[in-house]
């Protein structure tokens, strides 16, 4: 199994007069779930388009390595599946229509695609709904299908941004559940999400405010150090002293 | 206290799908009371039936002591509140535009609209510019606004669905504050959410399941009573981490570099500590939530 890392570095963003990202940095690499957490206009979108060399970056680095080894963005861009807030899915289609549709798009070999298919079948209990087009999925399924399509072509890494928003308590909890099992096999998970309650589920997080990173750290190490119970007091510690969040 | 909603065997059918299936509850005058359920539990429907939206199968459903009857509607509506994290102001518009939009909506005689927008404000400490356009506004000022709008024609009663959701937290502390001030000014509050940090802010949670109202009662209860079993949170001590039989376990759970575990016998801790700290912990209202949906242990 390779190790895949990804090296943020003093990385700024601006939007003409906007200051998106204020020099932010973080490390990311296999075997971990790493969360960005942050209210609405953190920054966290920002930062996932300039991971996935969808923006330029204003100053600053961002590297790639596999193995140790460092690659260009070109060569590592085949490694990533990108989840984002708002998923393309075709509403007319069924769930085994689009896992056919990804299957031809990503190339992937009959057999590969058979196996593939059955165990993420079985990961998101979509097996019973194969035929139900996708506008017709309660939210929490809708997300699994992307997952799923994500998870098709067998990434490294993994960029999910807000996939919990909007979902019930159980599909999200099954979510997660999916979440940790692509890290045991290997892939590299780095998911946005907005809601402080969800931070100590991951392994690492970045907490994000306004363009700047507050904290960076194991989600317990974190709060003990803080001597605060939960990320909302936190966030009320550590930043945000005032009611904007833009 | 009085009772400012008071719903009795509610049924509401659509065709042979019986979306809410014999729901009885009250909510008392100045309550902050939640609703909670998964996808598709009848929730929505249930709200749409309070806002006069939708009329019942079946069963008795009074606001304010009016019944919700066909013809009746508009009479409730006026009663009745609105306001979601989602979607309540219009991006393109100003705040004035917003405002004048929904008080044309409830048809507000212009008076008594000027007079209650000006309270509104003064009542979120708001005295900037009435002409910015709202998508310039910071989140927490437009969920406020959003307030504002919600409360212009004086309901007696809010349904909020998501209000904070994805909120930064100081925004939000403020917001809750608002709710609670308008709580002791006797507004009553029916909040619906997916996010259990919100519905930690209600006095009493009902929570829905297949259509079917399967427990009432307040935070602080509801955990107490719904689990039977200790949960603990394990931290591994082992590099790399030695993971225990999981035919132990009723509940096995990743939570970050650790893990949260129901045992199926607690004798069997022994087994387990060898390689992991073991703490036991109390459950969150999201514990409660799967455990009552679910109908497992958690």
């Amino acid at each position: 199994m390779s190790k895949v890392e990804i090296t943020v570095s003093n990385v700024h963003k601006n939007f003409k007069d906007v200051q998106a990202l204020k020099g932010v940095s973080m490390h990311f690499e296999t075997g971990r779930l790493y969360g960005i957490i942050g209210p609405a206009g953190a920054g966290k979108t920002t930062l996932f388009r300039l991971i996935l060399n969808l923006l330029t970056i204003t100053t600053g680095q961002i590297t790639y390595r596999e193995d140790g080894r460092p690659l260009p963005f070109d060569a590592f861009r085949e490694k990533i599946a990108y989840m984002p807030q708002t998923q393309s899915l075709y509403a007319d289609l069924s769930i085994d229509e689009h896992l056919a549709f990804f299957k031809d798009l990503y190339g992937i070999n009959e057999q590969e695609y058979t196996r593939k298919k059955k165990e993420l079948l079985q990961l998101t209990r979509l097996d019973k709904f194969l035929d139900r087009p996708a506008g017709k999925l309660s939210g929490g399924m809708y997300k699994k299908l992307g997952l799923m399509c994500a998870l098709l072509r067998s990434p490294k890494v993994m960029l999910l941004d807000e996939p919990t928003n909007g979902v019930d308590p159980i599909s999200r909890r099954e979510f997660w559940d999916m979440l940790h099992e692509a890290v045991e096999q290997g892939i590299l998970v780095i998911m946005t999400t907005a809601y402080m309650d969800e931070a100590e589920r991951c392994g690492e997080v970045v907490l994000m405010e306004e363009g700047r990173v507050l904290a960076v750290g194991e989600p317990k190490t974190l709060l003990q150090k803080a001597q605060v119970n939960n990320f909302d007091e936190l966030f009320l510690k550590r930043g945000g002293s005032h009611v904007d969040n833009g | 206290m009085s009772t400012m909603v008071d719903v009795r065997h509610l049924f509401v059918r659509f065709g042979d799908f019986t979306a809410v299936r014999d729901v009885s509850f009250t909510v008392e005058k100045g309550e902050i009371f939640g609703f909670l359920g998964a996808n598709g539990a009848g929730k929505t429907t249930t709200i749409r039936v309070l806002c006069g939206l939708l009329l019942a199968s079946e069963g008795r459903v009074f606001i304010d002591n009016e019944e919700l009857i066909a013809g009746h509607e508009s009479l409730i509506k006026s009663k009745v509140g609105y306001m979601s994290q989602h979607f309540t102001l219009y991006d393109d518009l100003s705040i004035r535009e917003n405002m004048d939009f929904a008080a044309s909506l409830r048809h507000m005689n212009h008076a008594e609209y000027l007079k209650n927008r000006r309270d509104l404000l003064d009542f979120i400490g708001f005295n900037e510019d009435l002409t910015k356009v709202v998508r310039d506004l910071p989140t927490g000022i437009k969920q406020e606004i959003a307030l504002c709008v919600s409360l212009l024609h004086q309901p007696k009663i809010v349904f909020l669905d998501e209000p904070t959701a994805g909120v930064a937290p100081v925004a939000r502390h403020r917001f809750w504050e608002l709710i609670k001030k308008l709580v002791a000014q006797g507004k009553t509050i029916f909040v619906t959410t997916h996010y259990m940090d919100e519905a930690e802010n209600c006095g009493r949670i009902a929570l829905m399941r297949s259509g079917e109202l399967i427990a009432l009662d307040s935070p602080a209860n509801l955990k107490q009573n719904t689990f039977h079993k200790q949960l603990y949170h394990l931290s591994p001590i082992t590099t790399p981490v030695i993971l225990p039989d999981r035919n132990l376990f009723d509940i096995w759970e990743p939570y970050g570099q650790n893990y949260h575990a129901v045992f199926k016998n607690d004798t069997d801790i022994s087994i387990v500590r060898k390689h992991f700290n073991i703490q036991k912990i109390s459950p969150s209202l999201e514990d409660v939530f799967i455990q009552l949906v679910e109908g497992q242990t958690r």
